[in-house]
């Protein structure tokens, strides 16, 4: 938010709105590991939300589904069939986790598009647990599943022999900076679109570029709301893409 | 947010309450995101796993059961009526060759009683017909007799007459040739 600061003129906050603080007592009181804070809270919606749609929306079981039910099956079918496609059928008993991923990304997402929420998603800290989660979750399934064959995933073999040494150190290191990526990718895009969001909003204290200010918001907000979901599509393909990468290493 | 916050508790937020640089990189908040982040995962993988995946999964199949079920049995039925409508047409073409044998036989039978009939009648007037020829023959038979006699007695009464005495076996030969004659 912007307020008017100390000096008189306009001052802005944009990464306020990132601030982990206590929810309950002091706002500026101390964050241990197990304190309940705004990052809980929203967090916890989000798995609210999951229950509230996928338990309570698919209570009736019906064979005609209710609004609820037919969302949360167009879901469950989207992303099935997303890591069916990408992974092969080996790949559909790690649904369940995509799925987990793709589920609290999405509702984080949304839910830190209610006005003066928490976006969880925003935090490198979050999006680094997920991001390395899967990056050391798919190299134990590589290693698992092909032994040191797996290896073989950065000897590309279709290409010219004299390249394949060159192409194997690359190989290495786009592999290493794939969790980085796919952490900072989200962590990026929503803190990115929340900080421009704070901006705009502080210049519509300014009334001479109020009008076009709170336009430029709805626009933004927009866009947001593609972000939010598509960010979330990115994450769980890319897990897919990485899975099948562990599951079938030979180019 | 402004109001005075006396001690701040991390080196990520100033004494006015605002964020210092990116809260995102503020170590100080990492274990307690990191923790929540954890418990909310599992959360969401317990609900999916134990409660809302297999419930929608059995939804899912079920239905897709149902829709097979139902287009087999709508096939099921097609084929009954196709069968029914054979059925039909086979019953159809067998009542009419009933119709057709019963039709014949009839005819036939009928023909029969005809040819019968015709037949008996036939013999009926040949019989009479035999028996008016006889009668006929008799009647002419009993005439030629009747006519000799007749020329006999006129003959033998011409001969008293013209004075002579009969001889009646001359006259009846006389008769005989004559009425034999004609």
């Amino acid at each position: 938010m912007a307020e008017p600061s100390e000096t008189g003129g306009l001052s802005f906050h944009p990464m306020d709105q990132f601030i982990v603080k206590p929810l309950f007592g002091d706002a500026g009181g101390a964050v241990g590991m197990l304190t309940i804070t705004n990052a809980t809270f929203w967090m916890a919606l989000a798995a609210v939300c999951v229950v509230l749609l996928f338990v309570m929306g698919t209570r009736s079981r019906a064979m005609i589904p209710s609004r609820s039910q037919s969302i949360a099956e167009l879901a469950y079918g989207f992303v099935y069939k997303m890591v069916e496609d990408v992974t092969g059928k080996d790949g559909v008993k790690y649904f369940p986790y995509i799925f987990t991923l793709f589920l609290f990304i999405l509702f984080s997402n949304m839910l830190a598009l209610i006005p003066m929420s928490f976006s969880p998603t925003s935090h490198i800290a979050v999006t680094a647990v997920m991001g390395f989660g899967v990056f050391f979750a798919v190299t134990i399934i590589g290693f698992v599943k092909n032994g040191a064959s797996f290896l073989s995933l950065f000897w590309v073999s279709s290409a010219p022999l004299i390249l394949r040494p060159i192409l194997a150190v690359i190989e290495v290191i786009s592999y290493f900076v794939r969790p980085v990526s796919h952490s900072v990718r989200l962590a990026g895009a929503i803190t990115a679109g929340h900080a421009v969001m704070k901006v705009f909003a502080g210049f519509a204290a300014v009334t001479l570029v109020a009008p076009f200010t709170i336009g430029a918001m709805v626009a933004i907000y927009a866009l947001e709301l593609l972000v939010a979901g598509i960010q979330a599509y990115v994450f769980a393909i890319l897990t897919c893409v990485y899975l099948k990468d562990a599951l079938h290493p030979h180019h | 947010m402004a109001d005075v916050v006396t001690e701040t508790a991390s080196a990520c937020v100033n004494e006015l309450g605002h964020a210092v640089g990116m809260p995102q990189l503020c170590g100080d908040w990492f274990l307690n995101q990191i923790f929540w982040l954890l418990v909310t995962l599992a959360v969401i993988y317990l609900v999916l796993t134990k409660v809302a995946l297999p419930r929608i999964g059995a939804v899912l199949a079920e239905r897709s059961g149902t829709i097979s079920n139902d287009l087999a049995a709508a096939e099921d039925l097609n084929r009954q009526a196709a069968e029914a409508e054979t059925a039909y047409n086979q019953a159809l073409a067998e009542a009419r060759a009933e119709a057709q044998r019963i039709s014949g036989e009839t005819r036939a039978a009928i023909k029969a009683d005809l040819d019968a009939a015709i037949a008996k009648a036939d013999e009926e007037i040949a019989a009479k017909t035999a028996e008016s020829e006889a009668q006929i023959a008799e009647i002419q038979a009993n005439a030629a007799t009747s006519v000799a006699q007749v020329a006999r007695d006129i003959a033998a009464d011409i001969v008293t007459a013209v004075g002579g005495t009969p001889d009646q076996a001359a006259i009846d030969a006389a008769v005989d040739t004559r009425v034999k004659g004609n």
